[in-house]
Formats: structure tokens, C-alpha cells, sequence
């Protein structure tokens, strides 16, 4: 757990090197999703390290640690970067990524990681898991907080509103959804394909209570994580704009590289650029 | 012949559900809007503070019900059969069985005997969905006690449950409780040695009604209860094969899944003896409980026509 306070200059430090490990383990894996990996990265750099949430890597089990949920299950690179760096797994496993008997499996499986908190990789689910987790909370007098990453594409789900109407409804304050809003799903920009818009009335028509950050913006994200957590009687969103890709100038905003791995070309120019 | 009529098993899963909760804080109950038909109402009533009513939303009371499960509740999630085991599948797949949480599902209004209310309100395939699930416990007990002893079982297993209940008046099977229940484990209620049937559910009554049928043709059936289906007690369907050489499969389902496949696969690998099933092939319809029972073949009468089929085939090919 961190104890002490970070500068914002060594959280993008931390970012910068966990978007390297991002794209080094995908081009290694050969495939998996590297463009929602470094949309979200920086928010979980700055939950993870910059004294936002409570755990213990020695005891991922810890009963009042805060619960991290990626319902956008397939920017498990993101998490697993994190979970590295947290000591919660050893480096070398991020080389193992989607290989064969090995605990690193394409899309998060608490089963193989118990630090990963849920299953996920089928759209929607995560949400209602965290409510159920906070409910928990709240039946146990504990006071951890939960909370859950979802994709923009994601909230095309019909199971993300039928959580989002009864976590607001169940009065829970102790829940905060993360909308890692980068624009693109897989068949294309989010607009063409089933536009989510007006996504911050929708939310606060929802019970929701909502703050619009810029999710690459260091100071707006940890000042948005903190915010979550003051006591409240409602569930909070975090909408936070994002680029797809960010980080590596040909794959932000290029949708091509939503479900696809770097070439070991395309692996050397992104370290390049990713370089301290 | 006819047994007489107890509470239905929903009735008794209700009840059991109180009881627990007396017994263990630590039990939790949801609802999708169906609290006074799935009979949770008395767990509400009893401990609003851990029963949590989702409104008509399956996917999000399962989630929600694996996430309270992984916060280390016995979460149990009810609604019909058929709603929650199709509507939630994905969200059983994933988050419940894959991720091994601690979740029981308990489908109310199994099978057809729901009555009126007809085709989209019967479970016809929710043993099968639920046994698509890896690492899932599915029982289908037979009559209240039995069902509050299937409900204890479950609570007490770690890991995902499916029991079905069922919306009429059960026969009473056990007239005493039923102290010997045990996951898995084949109750035989009747011993015999020229056939055997195996049920469940209601149909477990209509088995025994049926061996009393085949005694008046002087067939001796054996019954099996065999209230679960996974883990399914192969030893008993083993012994019942060699000793008896023939076996009907009695279920409330549609037969391309559920207890009658799974028993065919275990006599097949165990020792293979002439089969014959009762149970659905379509969609019923609506209709008074005991007019679709009959007209979908699901009687005593129809288990012993089967049953004498199979003995007098065996006897035709003696001679």
C-alpha cells in the first residue's frame, strides 16, 4: 500500500513505463487489445499508485481492501501492468500473456488471479458484481470502496443500466463506475456504430452522481478518485474522456489496433516513443 | 393409490430459506419481482436487511449476487426457472460458475405442472442450462421435506447450486423428513429387480405409483429418487443396471437435456442395458397441471407402459 504522497510527474513516470509493458506484452502474445489498454491506463496508474485505493499484494484477500473491477475485460494488459508493479504478480508473467499454462489468460479470470477481483470479457457483468461487493460492505459495517472500470462500448449493454438503476436505487455511495470513454468500438466509432450520448445525463437521470474529467490528465484523475470517495448516499461516475491508443501516435485514434497486436516494427518505434 | 398432497416445494424452500437465515447471518437472498410465487417472501419478511429485491432483472441480480458471494455471503438468487436460468445464463457462466463463487440459484415454477400460465413461464430446459455449467450442483428434489433438506445441502456445499422447485402441491414422497439426503447420493425408495425406475422432481410420486401399476402385472420395480442430477450417483445407476436390466428415466424436462441424458451416459459407460425415457420433446401449452401431465405423458400410467415394454421385450428375446 502507498503511504506516502506521489508527485504527478512520477505517476506518468509509472504510466510511460506500464504503457511499455503494455504494448511489449501484447507484441509478444501476438494478439489482444492494445488500443482500451492505453485509454485506461493512466486512471489505473493513478488509483493504483497514487494513494487512491487500499490493498495489500502480500494479502490480495484482505477483507478491507478497496475492489478494483475491469468490466472492460479486454484491457487486461492494463491491469495486469498494474498488478506488476503493485507486486501482486512478478514481472515475468506479463511475457506469458495468453500463453498455455499459465495463470495470464487473455481476459481476467479471478480463479487464476484472486487479485483480479472478477471474471470478466463478457460485456455488462462488472457492474452488478461491484454493487454486490458494496452491498457486502454495507451488511459487514466495512468501509471499502469499489470500484469498476466500463467501457463506452460497453454501455451499449442492457446489464449496465439494470445495475446502474439498482445500485443508485439501494442508495449505495460506497460504488464508483469508471467510463474509460475513448470513442471506438470494435466495428468502428462509437457514434456510428450505437451512440451513447447524452452518457452524463443519461447517468445523473440514473440516480448518478457525475464528474466529466480528461482521463490522461494526472491532476484531474487523482482529484476525480478522491472525490469518489466522500461520503455520499448515491453512487458516483467518473466520465472520463479518453484517447484510444494514447501514447503511441499510430494507434491513437487508429482502430485498427483495437483488437490488434504490434508488430515487432511497430513494438520498437512504440518503445521509442514511450522512452523516459 | 394416490399420495396425498403436501406443501409445494417452492412452499418448502421458502420456509427452509427462514430457517436458515435463523441459523446463519451470513445468508443473503434476491429476487427479480417474483418474492410471493418463488415463496423468498418469508426470508424477506423475516430479514429485510439481507434480502435484496433487483426488480425484473435477472443478468443484474446474478452479478450482483456472484459479487456478494465473492465478499464471502451464501448468496441465494431466485426467480422462475425459466427466467433466471435463461435470462442470467451468461452471467451464471461467468460470473458464477468460472469464477467459482459461492452463488445458489433456485429456480421456481420447474416444468410444465405450472399450469395456466403456459409455454413462456415453464422451465422446460433449465436443468440442462444448468448443467452446461461446469462445477454447477443441480438437485430437482421431490416433495417439501425433501426439498428442505436439498436446501440445507446447498447452503452448506461451497460453490454454485441449481435446485428446481415447482409451483403445485407436491405428493408427499417423505412421509418422516428425509435425515439421509445427500448431495449426490441416489435415494432408493423402492427395491425390486426387474426394472428400475429413476425420477425426479414429481415425477419421483409417479415412479412409485408406477411400481405399484407393474406389481399388479407382477413386475418388480425398483424406484430411484434421484434428486441430483450433478453429481450424479453412477454407482446406483451401475447396480441398478446389472441387477434389474432394464431402466426407465423419469423427468419433467425436455430429453435432449437433463437427468435422462446424463443417466443414459452413465448406464452406456458402465453397463450399457435397454433404456426408455419419459419426458418432453416440445413446448407444451396452457392447461389445468393434470390435464398437461397426462397429454404430455408424464403419469404413472405412462412410466409402467414403458417399463412393461422394456421387460416384455427382454422376456421375447429369452424365448
Amino acid at each position: 500500500m502507498v503511504t506516502t504522497d506521489v508527485s504527478l510527474e512520477q505517476l506518468e513516470r509509472t504510466a510511460r513505463k506500464l504503457r511499455r509493458h503494455i504494448v511489449k506484452m501484447l507484441a509478444i502474445a501476438g494478439s489482444g487489445h492494445p488500443g482500451g489498454s492505453l485509454s485506461a491506463i493512466d486512471i489505473l496508474t493513478a488509483l493504483f499508485f497514487g494513494n487512491v485505493m487500499r490493498y495489500n499484494p502480500r494479502n490480495p484477500r484482505w477483507e478491507d481492501r478497496d475492489r478494483f473491477i475491469l468490466s472492460k475485460g479486454h484491457a487486461v494488459p492494463a491491469l495486469y501492468a498494474v498488478l506488476a508493479e503493485a507486486g501482486f504478480i512478478p514481472e515475468e508473467w506479463l511475457w506469458q500473456l495468453r500463453k498455455i499454462d499459465t495463470p495470464m489468460q487473455g481476459h481476467p479470470s479471478v480463479k487464476d488471479i484472486p487479485a483480479l477481483e472478477a471474471s470478466t470479457g463478457s460485456l455488462g457483468q462488472g457492474l452488478s458484481i461491484g454493487l454486490g461487493m458494496a452491498l457486502a460492505a454495507r451488511l459487514d459495517n466495512r468501509r471499502y470502496h469499489v470500484y469498476v472500470m466500463i467501457g463506452d462500448g460497453e454501455s451499449e449493454e442492457g446489464q449496465v443500466w439494470e445495475a446502474a438503476m439498482a445500485a443508485s436505487h439501494f442508495r449505495v455511495g460506497n460504488l464508483t463506475a469508471i467510463l474509460d470513454y475513448n470513442r471506438y468500438q470494435l466495428d468502428g466509432a462509437i457514434g456510428e456504430i450505437m451512440s451513447i450520448e447524452p452518457v452524463v445525463a443519461k447517468w445523473e437521470a440514473f440516480g448518478w452522481t457525475v464528474r466529466e474529467i480528461d482521463g490522461h490528465d494526472m491532476r484531474q484523475i487523482l482529484d476525480a478518485l478522491r472525490w469518489a470517495r466522500e461520503p455520499r448516499q448515491q453512487p458516483s461516475i467518473i466520465v472520463a474522456h479518453t484517447v484510444k491508443g494514447k501514447g503511441v501516435s499510430f494507434m491513437e485514434n487508429n482502430n485498427e489496433f483495437h483488437g490488434k497486436a504490434p508488430t515487432q516494427a511497430e513494438l520498437e518505434q512504440a518503445l521509442a516513443e514511450l522512452a523516459d | 393409490m394416490a399420495r396425498p398432497l403436501g406443501e409445494a416445494t417452492r412452499e418448502a424452500y421458502g420456509k427452509a430459506l427462514a430457517e436458515l437465515g435463523r441459523e446463519n447471518p451470513n445468508i443473503v437472498v434476491l429476487d427479480g419481482d417474483l418474492s410471493k410465487s418463488t415463496m423468498t417472501k418469508y426470508f424477506a419478511q423475516e430479514f429485510p436487511d439481507r434480502f435484496f429485491n433487483v426488480g425484473i432483472a435477472e443478468a443484474n441480480m446474478v452479478g450482483i449476487a456472484a459479487g456478494l458471494a465473492a465478499s464471502g455471503k451464501i448468496a441465494f438468487a431466485s426467480s422462475f426457472a425459466c427466467f433466471v436460468m435463461c435470462k442470467a445464463f451468461d452471467q451464471m457462466r461467468l460470473a458464477v460458475a468460472y469464477s467459482g463463487n459461492n452463488v445458489k440459484i433456485v429456480g421456481s415454477h420447474g416444468g410444465i405442472s405450472i399450469g395456466e400460465d403456459g409455454v413462456s413461464q415453464m422451465g422446460h430446459e433449465d436443468i440442462g442450462l444448468a448443467l452446461s455449467l461446469p462445477g454447477f450442483v443441480v438437485m430437482v428434489p421431490a416433495d417439501g421435506a425433501e426439498t428442505r433438506a436439498a436446501v440445507r445441502a446447498a447452503a452448506a456445499h461451497v460453490g454454485p447450486v441449481y435446485i428446481r422447485v415447482g409451483r403445485p402441491k407436491a405428493p408427499v414422497v417423505y412421509e418422516n423428513g428425509c435425515p439421509d439426503f445427500q448431495i449426490g447420493r441416489a435415494i432408493t425408495l423402492r427395491n425390486g429387480h426387474d426394472v428400475t425406475l429413476v425420477a425426479n422432481g414429481l415425477m419421483v410420486a409417479a415412479a412409485l405409483d408406477a411400481a405399484d401399476l407393474l406389481e399388479q402385472q407382477g413386475v418388480s420395480a425398483r424406484v430411484l429418487d434421484m434428486h441430483t442430477v450433478r453429481p450424479l450417483d453412477e454407482e446406483a445407476i451401475e447396480k441398478a443396471a446389472r441387477e434389474t436390466g432394464a431402466i426407465v428415466v423419469a423427468e419433467e424436462h425436455l430429453l435432449y437435456t437433463g437427468l435422462a441424458s446424463q443417466v443414459a451416459m452413465a448406464a452406456a459407460k458402465r453397463y450399457p442395458v435397454p433404456m426408455r425415457f419419459i419426458g418432453l420433446y416440445d413446448y407444451a401449452e396452457s392447461g389445468a397441471p393434470d390435464a398437461l401431465m397426462r397429454k404430455y405423458r408424464l403419469t404413472a400410467d405412462d412410466i409402467a407402459r414403458e417399463a412393461l415394454a422394456l421387460v416384455n421385450m427382454r422376456q421375447s428375446a429369452a424365448v
